[in-house]
């Protein structure tokens, strides 16, 4: 009965890679005539163990109701295969994942496991033992319940230890699939059809002097570019190239391995820049850190704020428990729970705090794009390490400000710069390889800067190229252990293991793919559901115009100081001579120095100034945006937490049935744009440029009547639903009307005064 | 002032007469992307700093070109009147203390419809322009102040609440404007007539017909071989607070129906509100039965409701859905109601719904009321939502709605439903039944038919539950019951943005003049009372408005799937504040459709490319003669015609 094994195509000989697992659970049963349920492998994918028979629930209600099938666990995924034939609309499903499909579960995407009476299973077993019930919850949001019982014990006791092995206790980074994965991928040839389109545009990768170059240009910035790390010799910890302010010294440079030091992140159109910075060690008897800011200062008009994140956000574990207790209200494994969960929907959501962490970082982002917009001020955010809240708020502040990072490419390349190249600890962050020594560290802040940019997306939609779709599919691939993207700590993490894993010893390094390559996951069809019809191309494209084109465009955006009281400094500093502006550039620094959230109090009524002046100036999508902080204002990501549940999908509505007619006239547009340039039209000229993307995003939609997608497209399909509204199962026990004077509950509809009470 | 009078059973109060005066409220539902595309909307609704807070839709402005209009109303301090409006009182030096500006000094006027303030000291003037009806009551705040100046609160209906001061009057004979105010923001307690019963506008259609009972029963393949119409309620014999047009099963005589009447509280006998095309199951109506403490049973009325079950051959089954909490539904039986036993009606199912009463509501908007205005508390906000409850009883009203309709269409099952009288919880549920089943109803024409049919000719006692005109704000007969209704409608919208022909506009509208007392249609009680006041006559519709200025309040993305059978998701997840309601008067919380405003844009941008390529086609056509290319061919594809308003 059971089936699995290790070999497949002639590859599976010697394995390469390092593997706990002892050879006989590889060599297993070999039982050729169950082959065919297997999943499709994939290149340097090897089974395990595996047992047959095993029950999957469905997952909409407790009937106890399922499919039968096989289970196995490879090397990359806990998979689940039915015994069921696919019927035909499964095959051709839509939006379909090419590295993992929907009954399997990458192994870095395993959340946690709970076996019997929902036991929380932590790893270290008791051999022989295995429950008859267990739950898989995802890091994407899934949830699987699957039955041994009815398996022989034999296999299920293998298969429940090797899922609990290979998805819950420490493992070192090699065992990680990508590196088996691009062993025996010829990687680069792999490139689909979509690969001249990805050579054209390409992500900035920000691993060469010159991309660094040409964004500091790009944004008219006056700074240094350092490529003396590009060995990692001043620090590992440090990117391979990055940019200081030019007044930074050599000698400078070299101390405390980089701490400190203040690295460019983006400049302002009116000269100023953000900085940011892993806090100083507190040796500063050579006062390095006064040095720091002068340099930071010099970079414009001899100004500078900074801003302690450390002290002014939660930290990186606070950020842990909170999400910890809000990703509980869409784990949902049991529909009568989650209708009683339904009527404390709100408080819980207040108590879990999600909401206000979303909340307190885009307020400071906002603070700091006033610093840089209002008052032209040079501005240095810092914090222990520099590379998490530092990333988000950095990142946020580069959104709001500059429309470029809100194209696609954009924003990978926002994303390349702040936190790959930034060297946030992905690896450690996400705790992959569930090193005990790690869980301290685990959290997840790329997440939330990803629900950040959601909520300014879900304010401001036009304003941005890429669609939710594509953000929820980000947020779910830092848990596919096949992108050097979020596999690393920092550069130089990144560049020895790729090297050292490389079979062409001592050459290039090994060459994996990137999440930016999508082509990796999804066909073309199903990446074009990454573009969002509503996105309002900038009239003008041609990046040569830009340089001239920009400055002139964001300084109509910028509010006219008329608006504010004038920010002291710039007009006093502007009559003084060079010297007096050095001696009140420092005075000035040490005060900020000295009370760094002397202004605190009364940032958050200055924030509301500043966004309710910005709010009454004509809204340009490719202006400055600033997101609105009001309670109703920040929400919950619907599709990315809600698309698995079935008792909240929206059978024939939800944004896509707007999308949908939206990306069908685009559509036509498009078409017509086509036939006039068939055509040879001269006047066409007039209108290049308005010719986005998202070419068969709308036949994609459109082919299939909106009336059958739902809210969860395109990350459910509605095939086996029934088509019957879910009655919530509580609804008895509802309202508790308490506190109402009177007894109003008590009295009659119309009785008049006669009857109350 | 004799037009009123009769107008009900508020009559109670000194002879009245009503009238109202009001108008242009500002509902702006205009969001920051329209700012610059439609800014031209009637007003200076958004323009800049100018808090917005009014921005009328002016119907006075139809038709006039809105520049001109704009400019009018920039040079003068007054409004522009509509007919018959005429101005009671004018007073400088006002101070409109704004919760989002601060003080703002400038001229009030008070007509016999509208209060109008405008501030000329800021850059664009800021204007405040609300109809009287809008206003619960008003208060003196304290005394005289140091500064000598008296505060004036008017606490509206439609969430907000204004603030003005002036100086204390030197001549103490003369009557403060707030006192004019007082007058005519409460004509019924007044002595004097309701303005919608001056309002002489006229409009393009004559829309008191926008319902027909007769049509829209035959729409429904009414009468068939199951059902009749019938006449007994001709004159309101039968029921008062029924309409004269009534489907009931062909089985049953008038004579018999006459004893249901006995039987069923206020006569309010079950009735047919619609049936579904196919399986000919249908949603009835009506009232409690007049169970009593005792368990009295009614022969008719159990016959009745078993006629009702066979008029359905689909189903050997009748669910009765009474509204209420069963404590409530018991605790009637001591005033002579209660509720069906199921020993007593053999195949019925009864099923509460557990919606709350009236008075329960009214608390709930008052506590919603609080939480969002004038400002939002930045902590704890969802903690504050929850605590009013306000949408636990959206949800509860929608879910109890979803299983009448999943009954009705799953279940091939008829239905019953009725709360106490049957004309609150009862016309909410149906009504939200009949706009899920029914794609009929989710355009913009049969919302009215539903509101006209459900609402108004079914008796829901809108003098009673908004109290238009009348001073009694503590009238325990208030409720929002209709604005509970609406707001289902717009979580439903939200759910299924393409399947309502409205937008959100039309609904702020109608709630807008629900209250503004410049129209007719919401006035009086029941059907009865209208056609004795003669309201078709003497008033202007609110649909001859709506229906001569469609594109305002059209959707965009309308996609017609008349038969279509909309689910909505009741769980909190997905229910949410309509912020573009309840929270519109704060200027931070604008509401936004840059959905809406980039497909007018596609929709504009594929006309005009359409127009280029049939041109172009055109002159291809007219070379090729020479050139024999067969590129001409390429038709336009079969690109749906450009229906729409850019």
């Amino acid at each position: 009965m059971l089936s699995s094994l290790g070999s497949v195509g002639g590859k599976s000989a010697k394995p390469s890679f390092v593997s706990y697992v002892t050879p006989e659970e590889i060599k297993s049963e070999k039982e050729p005539s169950r082959k065919e349920k297997h999943p499709d492998l994939l290149p340097g994918e090897v089974v395990f163990c595996s047992a047959s028979t095993v029950l999957k629930y469905t997952q909409d209600d407790l009937s106890q109701r399922g499919v039968f099938g096989a289970l196995l666990c490879t090397n990359f995924r806990v998979s689940f295969v039915s015994d069921e034939a696919p019927t035909e609309e499964m095959v051709r499903t839509l939006f379909k994942n090419k590295l993992y499909g929907e009954n399997d579960i990458p192994l870095s995407c395993v959340d946690n496991i709970y076996g019997d009476k929902r036991k929380l299973i932590t790893g270290g077993l008791v051999k022989n033992k295995y429950p008859s019930k267990i739950i898989i919850h995802c890091k994407d949001l899934r949830v699987f319940q699957f039955s041994l019982s009815f398996s022989k014990e034999e296999d299920a006791k293998k298969i429940f230890q090797g899922i609990v092995h290979h998805c819950l206790e420490p493992k070192s980074l090699r065992c990680l699939f990508a590196f088996s994965y691009c062993e025996n991928t010829s990687y680069p040839g792999s490139y689909s059809y979509c690969r001249e389109h990805l050579r054209k545009k390409q992500t900035v990768m920000f691993d060469s002097v010159e991309d660094w170059t040409q964004d500091m240009k790009r944004t008219k910035g006056n700074c240094r570019v350092v490529s003396e790390n590009s060995n990692f010799e001043l620090s590992p910890k440090l990117p391979q190239y990055f940019i200081v302010p030019t007044n930074v010294s050599d000698e400078d440079l070299t101390k405390y391995q980089g701490k400190g030091l203040p690295m460019w992140c983006w400049s302002h159109h009116s000269g100023c820049a953000l900085f940011k910075t892993a806090s100083i060690p507190l040796v500063q008897e050579d006062n390095v850190c006064c040095r720091m800011l002068t340099a930071v200062a010099h970079n414009h008009l001899y100004s500078v704020k900074t801003e302690d994140l450390s002290d002014t956000l939660p930290t990186v574990q606070d950020i842990l428990l909170s999400y910890n207790k809000f990703k509980q209200f869409f784990l949902i494994d049991n529909t009568t729970e989650f209708w009683m969960s339904d009527m404390k929907w709100f408080s819980s959501l207040d108590n879990c705090g999600w909401l206000d962490i979303i909340r307190q970082c885009l307020q400071k982002a906002v603070e700091v794009v006033e610093s840089l917009e209002k008052e032209n001020t040079n501005v240095l955010i810092m914090e222990e390490g520099g590379s998490d809240l530092c990333c988000v708020v950095s990142s946020l502040v580069q959104l709001m400000l500059d429309p470029y990072y809100r194209t696609l490419l954009g924003f990978q390349s926002l994303v390349q710069k702040e936190w790959v190249a930034g060297g946030h600890a992905f690896l450690d962050r996400s705790n992959h390889l569930h090193l005990k020594d790690k869980v301290e560290s685990q959290s997840p802040v790329f997440l939330l800067f990803l629900e950040c940019v959601w909520q300014l997306q879900q304010q401001h939609g036009p304003a941005f190229q890429f669609s939710e779709t594509y953000l929820t599919v980000l947020s779910d691939s830092v848990h596919v252990p096949v992108f050097t993207t979020f596999l690393f700590n920092n550069d130089s993490h990144r560049d020895s293991l790729l090297r050292a894993e490389s079979p062409h010893t001592q050459r290039s390094p090994l060459n994996c793919p990137t999440v930016w390559d999508w082509s990796v996951q999804f066909d073309c069809k199903a990446q074009d559901l990454f573009t969002n019809p509503l996105y309002t191309e900038k009239p003008k494209q041609d990046t040569s115009v830009r340089k001239s084109y920009r400055p002139r465009h964001l300084r109509q955006l910028s509010l006219p100081s008329s608006a504010f009281k004038t920010p002291p400094k710039k007009g006093f500093f502007k009559d003084e001579a060079d010297n007096l502006k050095k001696i009140l550039g420092v005075k000035r620094l040490s005060r900020w120095m000295l009370s760094p959230s002397s202004d605190s109090p009364q940032t958050s009524s200055s924030v509301r100034e500043f966004y309710e002046a910005w709010q009454t100036k004509p809204l340009d999508y490719h202006g400055l945006l600033l997101p609105c902080l009001d309670g109703p204002s920040i929400r919950v990501w619907m599709q990315r937490y809600l698309r698995w549940i079935h008792d909240v999908q929206i059978l024939g509505g939800g944004p896509v049935a707007m999308l949908s007619k939206v990306s069908e006239i685009l559509g036509e547009v498009q078409e017509l744009q086509r036939q006039l340039d068939r055509h040879g039209c001269t006047l066409t000229s007039n209108h290049k440029g308005a010719r986005p993307r998202a070419k068969t995003a709308a036949a994609v939609i459109a082919a299939r009547s909106s009336v059958r997608l739902s809210s969860s497209f395109p990350f459910v399909t509605s095939r086996n639903w029934s088509f019957k509204p879910a009655i919530p199962t509580s609804l008895l026990q509802s309202l508790m009307v308490t506190g109402i004077p009177g007894n109003l509950a008590d009295r009659e509809d119309d009785g008049g005064p006669e009857s109350l009470v | 002032m004799e037009n009123t009078g009769s107008i009900d059973s508020l009559g109670s109060k000194r002879s009245s007469s009503r009238q109202p005066s009001v108008d242009s409220l500002s509902s702006t539902s205009t969001s920051r992307s329209d700012r610059s595309a439609h800014a031209a909307k009637p007003t200076f609704a958004m323009s800049s700093d100018n808090v917005s807070i009014s921005t009328d839709f002016s119907p006075e402005l139809r038709g006039r070109p809105k520049a001109v209009a704009k400019v009018l109303r920039d040079s003068k301090e007054e409004p522009q009147l509509l007919p018959k409006e005429s101005v009671q009182d004018m007073a400088k030096d006002v101070t409109y203390i704004c919760p989002y500006i601060g003080a703002l000094r400038g001229t009030l006027t008070v007509t016999n419809y509208r209060l109008f303030f405008k501030c000329m000291d800021r850059e664009p003037a800021f204007v405040l322009d609300l109809p009287l009806g809008v206003v619960s009551r008003v208060e003196k705040i304290g005394g005289a102040s140091s500064r000598g100046e008296v505060s004036y609160g008017l606490v509206c209906k439609d969430i907000r609440n204004l603030r003005f001061a002036h100086k204390q009057m030197e001549d103490s004979l003369r009557k403060s404007i707030f006192e004019i105010l007082m007058k005519f923001a409460f004509p019924v307690s007044n002595g004097l007539t309701i303005f919608a019963f001056e309002y002489g506008q006229v409009y393009p259609e004559n829309v008191w017909k926008v319902y027909d009972a007769q049509a829209e029963y035959k729409r429904q393949g009414l009468p068939n071989e199951s059902w009749r119409i019938t006449k007994v309620n001709d004159h309101y014999e039968l029921c008062d607070t029924y309409p004269s047009t009534l489907v009931v099963p062909v089985n049953i005589p008038d004579e018999e129906l006459k004893r249901v009447a006995a039987f069923r509280a206020k006569g309010r006998i079950p009735v047919l509100s619609w049936i579904h095309p196919e399986s000919q199951a249908t949603v009835i109506r009506c009232s409690q039965p007049m169970v009593g403490v005792n368990g009295k049973r009614s022969k008719d009325d159990e016959k009745y409701l078993q006629t009702i079950m066979d008029a359905n051959a689909q189903s050997h089954k009748l669910f009765i859905f009474d509204a209420r909490p069963s404590v409530n539904a018991a605790a009637n039986k001591m005033k002579g109601g209660g509720y069906e036993s199921e020993d007593a009606y053999q195949n019925a199912e009864l099923v509460f719904l557990d919606i709350h009463n009236i008075h329960v509501m009214r608390e709930s908007l008052r506590k919603l009321k609080e939480v969002v205005y004038p400002n939002i508390e930045e902590s704890h906000w969802f903690s504050n939502l929850e605590s009013t409850h306000w949408l636990e009883h959206i949800k509860l009203i929608l879910a109890g709605a979803l299983r009448i309709a999943d009954k009705v269409e799953s279940g091939k099952t008829s239905v019953v439903v009725h709360c106490s009288d049957g004309w609150d919880r009862t016309a909410q549920l149906t009504s939200l039944a009949m706009v899920m089943l029914d794609g009929h109803y989710r355009t913009i024409r049969g919302f009215q038919v539903l509101l006209e049919k459900e609402w108004l000719s079914f008796g829901h006692r809108f003098q009673l539950r908004i109290g238009h005109g009348d001073k009694n704000h503590t009238d325990a007969d208030r409720s929002p019951v209709f604005l509970q209704f609406i707001d289902c409608v717009w979580q439903m919208t939200r759910q299924f943005p393409a399947a309502f022909e409205f937008n959100e506009y039309f609904l702020i509208t109608i709630l807008d003049h629900l209250y503004s007392c410049l129209f007719g249609t919401f006035m009086c009680n029941s059907e009865q009372q209208r056609v004795k006041e003669e309201l078709p006559k003497k008033t202007v519709s609110l649909w001859a408005y709506i229906n001569s200025q469609p594109e305002e309040f059209t959707n965009p993305l309308y996609v017609n799937y008349s038969n279509h059978v909309l689910f909505p998701v009741v769980s909190m997840r997905h229910l949410e504040l309509w912020v573009g309601y309840y929270i519109r008067w704060n200027p931070r919380m604008r509401p936004q459709e840059p959905v809406h405003q980039r497909y007018k844009e596609l929709l504009a941008k594929r006309a005009e490319l359409q127009k280029r390529v049939e041109e172009l086609q055109r002159e291809v056509t007219n070379r090729s003669a020479s050139s024999s290319s067969e590129r001409a061919g390429s038709p336009t594809r079969s690109i749906t015609p450009v229906q729409t308003f850019v």
